[in-house]
């Protein structure tokens, strides 16, 4: 897990379900081959209505026409993120993007499990609402030892939640290398 | 102090006596199912943890079930299946389930059941997260990644947390104009889409146990829709009926203890409900249908896991025999044994199937369907801004196929009624 993170925020709202991170129709692509993985970067994000895409402003796709990677780097989302269905080409198709945390009030549970377990992008969890705080395009920073997050925009600061027992699996890199670790499966 | 259903099993499962939530644990998994969506990336990671000649973990514990993408010309959707049908042979699998064989079923998790596979007391995991539906008979059941899965189809096992429980009592008799659909649409809209998360819902009562085997897999099914990790009930005769007509393997029926500790307790008398339809775009958006009534229409659905098994078709059936219907309506069984029965049972000597056809519906073929939007070509998708009533369970922005349609939630009965108009209508003004 990398200490320092700092990058651009991508704002969304409450209950962003899997199917406005990827829409069901790209499902058909590989996660293997390259040619058809990095339509997951290109399409991630896309099923949120464009009026609630890059909040405050809208209209601000996480992916821009034609790219296949995202100039955003922190999604800030409110309550609920991830829920509806337990595709792991949700987190898989931010990861793609270019995404490496998302920052949200709170998860559901699938999701969550899935960014983890695959090693995808790490679920901070905020304290407060953050979503009507930090706008589309601010310059964030997030320390994810401490677990403070910087807005250098505004010039303002707060401390996420712990991740908790989890931590173990993400410092491990995924939940095969964490049951390799428990003896679960053999080493390599 | 006691344990819920849910505890027990996942202790039984752990080589414990006794577990608390809020515990991580490694449970063995009984049985692991996948589909077309999920399997072929599962397999990848499977393969590429273990090793391009690992063998699964249990081959009889794996059932591959494709269902989502079956009767398209998507060029990647069909290569999926082939990849599910080369691993199926590589791995020597009894429970695959092949597009285009006699042995081919449709939606999981109600083939789960028909199968036998849904076994009381057993954990049954699944990469889908209508997973929860097996959890009507009595079992621990909940969806995962394509990383747990593949984690499981080498070792058998996953880690676990231990949830709390919610329990949802209800009590009464349930009035011929609500169905399942109408209970969990109410209670989803008390607790919200996030009410559950990380819990069990544990579903009791009398009213619970006068339903159908079909109808309790309507309750656990949305399970999801409310965050939560597991919908579950506890067996009874009718739930051992139900298994045994359908499989010899062994058993072992787990309850709720009386004194088991419950996060929170919701009760309902069922008889003093009404219909309710969830609005667009969320599962918990509830209103009564008198709220909506009248809302203009394009489509109705009647299909999926949750909306798309035989009585779900009986109660609709009920409404449109004789009738014709005024918008596109979409008839899609969840499973080939549904689509068959569709011939086989009728009302007042018609078949339902030539109920629906005479009323002027578009009949589908055993799938998912337009329940996930799916390719362009799929059955019943969404293209452009259509409203539209669905016994499906989801209907986030795009979840039929448009960003730009509206969906909502409603019972077969609701659905039926407002086909004959055009307009979302209560089905207590049409049902005689
Ligand atoms: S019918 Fe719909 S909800 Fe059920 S498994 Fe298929 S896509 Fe998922």
């Amino acid at each position: 897990m990398q200490s320092i993170i700092r990058g651009l925020a991508y704002v969304v709202g409450d209950a962003i379900d899997t199917d406005q991170i990827i829409p069901a129709e790209h499902l058909v692509y590989s996660l293997k081959r390259p040619e058809e993985r990095r339509m997951y970067g290109r399409f991630a994000m896309s099923g949120v209505p464009a009026v609630d895409q890059g909040l405050p402003f809208g209209n601000r796709p996480f992916t821009d026409p034609d790219r296949y990677e995202s100039r955003y780097t922190l999604i800030v989302a409110g309550r609920n993120f991830g829920c509806g269905s337990s595709r792991e080409h949700a987190p898989f198709a931010l990861a793609e993007a270019g995404a490496q945390v998302v920052i949200a009030e709170s998860y559901a549970r699938i999701f969550y499990r899935n960014t983890i377990d695959g090693g995808f992008v790490i679920p901070f969890e905020s304290n407060e609402k953050l979503n009507d705080q930090i706008r589309t395009g601010d310059d964030l920073e997030l320390d994810t030892q401490m677990g403070q997050l910087t807005n250098h925009t505004i010039g303002q600061a707060w401390l996420l939640k712990p991740l908790g027992d989890v931590a173990a699996i993400l410092k491990a890199g995924n939940v095969f290398e964490y049951a390799r670790q428990a003896g679960l499966i053999p080493a390599r | 102090m006691g344990m819920t259903i849910t505890e027990k099993i996942l202790a039984n499962h752990s080589g414990r006596t006794r577990v608390a939530p809020g515990e991580s644990l490694w449970v063995d998994v009984d049985i692991l199912m996948t589909h077309d969506v999920c399997g072929p990336p599962t397999v990848d990671i499977f393969k590429r943890e273990f090793g391009e000649d690992t063998r699964v973990w249990d081959p009889d514990k794996l059932v591959i079930l494709p269902d989502h993408y079956i009767f398209t010309q998507n060029h990647h959707a069909n290569r999926n299946v082939q990849l599910l049908r080369e691993f199926a042979a590589e791995q020597a699998l009894p429970h695959y389930y092949d597009v285009g064989s006699p042995r081919y079923k449709g939606v999981c998790h109600v083939a789960l059941a028909e199968e036998g596979f849904n076994r009381p007391g057993s954990i049954l995991i699944g990469t889908d997260s209508h997973t929860c539906t097996s959890g009507a008979f009595g079992l621990f059941s909940t969806g995962v990644g394509n990383t747990d899965a593949a984690l499981i189809m080498g070792t058998g096992k996953i880690w676990l947390r231990v949830p709390e429980t919610m329990r949802f009592i209800f009590e009464g008799e349930l009035p011929p104009y609500l169905m399942a659909k109408d209970l969990i649409l109410a209670v989803i809209g008390d607790i919200t889409c996030d009410g559950a998360t990380y819990r069990a819902m544990e579903f009791d009562g009398k009213a619970v146990y006068a339903l159908s085997m079909q109808e309790r897999m309507t309750l656990t099914n949305m399970a999801i829709e409310a965050g939560g990790k597991n919908g579950v009930i506890a067996p009874d005769a009718t739930t051992i009926d139900y298994v045994r007509a359908r499989t010899d393997a062994a058993f072992e029926s787990v309850f709720s203890d009386v004194d088991a500790r419950y996060f929170s307790e919701h009760r309902y008398d069922v008889s003093t409900l009404e219909p309710v339809v969830a609005k667009p775009h969320r599962p918990d958006n509830r209103a009564s249908v008198v709220e909506v009534a009248g809302t203009r229409l394009d489509r109705a659905y009647v299909g999926s896991c949750t909306g798309g098994k035989l009585e779900d078709f009986q109660a609709a059936a009920d409404i449109l025999k004789g009738q014709e219907v005024v918008i596109d309506t979409y008839i899609v069984p969840a499973t080939t044994e549904i689509s068959q029965s569709l011939h086989t049972s009728s009302i007042d000597g018609e078949s339902l199937w030539s109920i629906f056809e005479n009323a002027g519906c578009k009949m589908g073929q055993a799938s998912c369907a337009a329940c996930l939007g799916g390719p362009p070509d799929t059955f019943g998708r969404m293209q452009g801004s259509e409203v539209v009533i669905s016994t499906t369970n989801r209907n986030f922005p795009g979840r039929m196929g448009s960003k730009q349609a509206s969906v909502y939630l409603a019972s077969p009965l609701t659905v039926a009624a407002s086909a004959l108009t055009g307009r979302i209508t209560d089905p207590r003004g049409v049902l005689v």
